[in-house]
């Protein structure tokens, strides 16, 4: 898998992440290396065996619908944010 | 009395016996964290919590009240645990201040048993590396010598046992970021079963292989520990409903009859021959202990770094994504148009090199008109290795291997090479993929003064067991008492 460096601008995109023309034509080589080597799974035939997305076992991990003691105030969790606050809310740029 | 080198369970001892104060421990701590400032273990110190702490135990003392295992015993937390009130930076610039309001589980118990927290250790950013290169606020340095690493993800938490700063800290292990960095320092280091300790307020890197547990000077503190912090969380749905049993029990029951198996693939191309040789010296005192020692095979090893590279970047960067910069984060510098500008250049900015490379990977893997090929794909093989550990524990008790196919690696010698730095969790992360549990315990030196791990896995829920097992091979050897000098 030979990744260019369109395709790492689309996938920062993607993910969010402003890269400088440095960093994306490093990254076009280095992920290129890791999902060369990521490709040595494909010589196991999996056809016949299930996907693992967890270990546990555990399904559908449910509890009573009340209301427990709180762990910190709302505007603590305001406080970390390093946006101005207006009236318990904050403020960001336009979405549109 | 040199103070700095106890085990928690000696330092336990003195302060029933009021042969010093708590306080005397943190000042003790103070002065060996000054000495050996070099190492960088730590992110933030809490000097004067600490204290704070310290003298509200020994004022319990004084009083008489009884006191449990780890009150009043220094500790370290990895730089990952949320600890509210106390700066938590994930070592990266993304976090630089932030101040969590709330704690983890794992640190609420430890508070509620009196700990003393000296402060928030060193890490690979977001607890991804294998070297703590990847920390925003510089490496860690191994203290055996100082132009080699200490390990990773969780280097400062090994490297401040090592050298006496602490007494016992906590890490994090998702694909080896326990066991390596305590192999590589020399200390013991054990990753839980999945689920047996909960994950709530830790910055989650990959939801379903993470894990939590202890570094200690002692098998037996590892258990204390342990003890603390195991169980079911209202707050982790991940936690299974397990019984928690007596860790310290069993410690000093050797090993009598134990099925040690041995799998070929960690001894093979790619493990240093002095490593191998000193693992293998290992085992042979199990068997002069009287254990049964057998090789058996876990074919689907070699697949093991592969299954982590593609399963756990979707996870993380899957977990990253709540890292927007608005509710908490880095604010850009200067004007930005709109708010995607905003999150692109927060997270540009804010992330390191190595969480933006593997942000990418999974956001690849994981896309649409890949994620057959790959991401599904790793799934499946995991569920191969997992019955490749199975098939073994229907044969033998524990499995025993090194931790790390090389001792510790000089600072900078894979920088630049992620696909290097990834190989060297190649032994450490099949117990991960398959949830299992695994410790670390100190097992020689190379001939150039590098400490070696022995690697012990166990089949689910078998902690009790990977303790006891630990804790005969320590008591019979020296290596516990071996201290680095500075």
């Amino acid at each position: 898998m030979q990744l260019t460096t369109e395709q790492v601008k689309k996938i920062a995109q993607l993910a969010r992440l402003e890269l400088t023309p440095e960093e994306m034509e490093r990254y076009a080589g280095q992920l290129t290396d890791i999902l060369t080597y990521a490709e040595l799974l494909k010589e196991l035939d999996t056809n016949a065996v299930a996907e693992t997305s967890q270990v546990t076992g555990l399904s559908n991990v449910t509890r009573e619908d009340v209301v427990g003691a709180p762990l910190c105030t709302p505007d603590e969790l305001l406080e970390c944010s390093p946006l101005p606050k207006d009236e318990h809310q904050i403020r960001v740029k336009r979405v549109l | 009395m040199d103070l700095n080198f106890l085990t928690i369970a000696e330092a336990h001892a003195s302060l029933l016996a009021k042969e010093f104060s708590s306080e005397d421990l943190v000042k003790a701590c103070q002065a060996q964290i000054v000495k050996t400032e070099k190492l960088n273990t730590f992110i933030t110190r809490t000097d004067d919590l600490a204290l704070e702490q310290a003298r509200a135990v020994d004022a319990k003392i004084a009083r008489g009240e009884t006191i449990g295992v780890l009150e009043g015993v220094p500790a370290g937390m990895k730089d990952i645990f949320n600890t509210r009130g106390v700066r938590t930076t994930a070592a990266s610039k993304m976090l630089e201040n932030f101040v969590p309001p709330y704690e983890s589980t794992s640190t609420k118990r430890l508070l509620e048993q009196g700990y003393v927290l000296m402060g928030k250790m060193n890490l690979d950013e977001f607890a991804c590396g294998a070297s703590t290169e990847n920390s925003a606020f510089g490496t860690v340095l191994n203290p055996w010598n100082q132009e080699y690493v200490a390990g990773g993800s969780s280097g400062g938490s090994a490297a401040g046992v090592t050298s006496g700063q602490i007494f016992y800290s906590l890490g994090t292990d998702t694909g080896g970021s326990i066991r390596q960095p305590a192999s590589l320092c020399g200390c013991v280091g054990l990753k839980v079963t999945y689920g047996r300790v909960s994950r709530f307020g830790v910055d989650s890197m990959a939801s379903s292989w993470d894990t939590i547990g202890p570094f200690t000077r002692s098998v037996a503190d590892a258990a204390a520990v342990l003890q603390v912090i195991a169980g079911q969380d209202p707050y982790d749905a991940t936690t299974p409903p397990v019984e928690v049993p007596d860790y310290s029990m069993n410690l000093g029951k050797g090993v009598q009859g134990l099925r040690i198996g041995v799998p070929k693939e960690y001894f093979a191309e790619g493990v240093e021959p002095e490593v191998r040789e000193i693992v293998m010296a290992a085992i042979k005192e199990y068997e002069k202990m009287g254990a049964v020692v057998k090789e058996v095979s876990l074919p689907m090893t070699k697949y093991g770094v592969s299954v982590y590279y593609v399963t756990m970047p979707t996870e993380l960067s899957t977990n990253l994504a709540r890292f927007d910069g608005l509710r908490f984060g880095h604010k850009p510098d200067g004007e930005v148009a709109d708010l995607l500008e905003y999150y692109r250049k927060s997270r540009g900015e804010g992330f390191g090199a190595e969480i933006k490379r593997r942000i990418m990977v999974g956001t690849f893997v994981s896309s649409a008109g890949y994620a057959d090929a790959y991401y599904k794909q790793a799934l499946k093989v995991r569920t191969l290795i997992i019955q490749d550990f199975a098939k073994a524990f229907t044969e033998v008790d524990v499995l025993m291997a090194p931790v790390s196919p090389t001792p510790a690696f000089k600072v900078g010698e894979k920088a630049n090479n992620p696909l290097a730095m990834y190989l060297a969790d190649a032994l450490a992360i099949p117990p991960s993929a398959a949830g299992v549990p695994a410790i670390s315990v100190p097992c020689g030196f190379t001939k150039g003064g590098l400490p070696v791990g022995l690697q012990i896995v166990g089949p689910m829920w078998s902690e009790g067991l990977i303790l006891q097992t630990a804790a005969a091979y320590e008591q019979a050897m020296g290596w516990k008492d071996m201290h680095p000098v500075f």
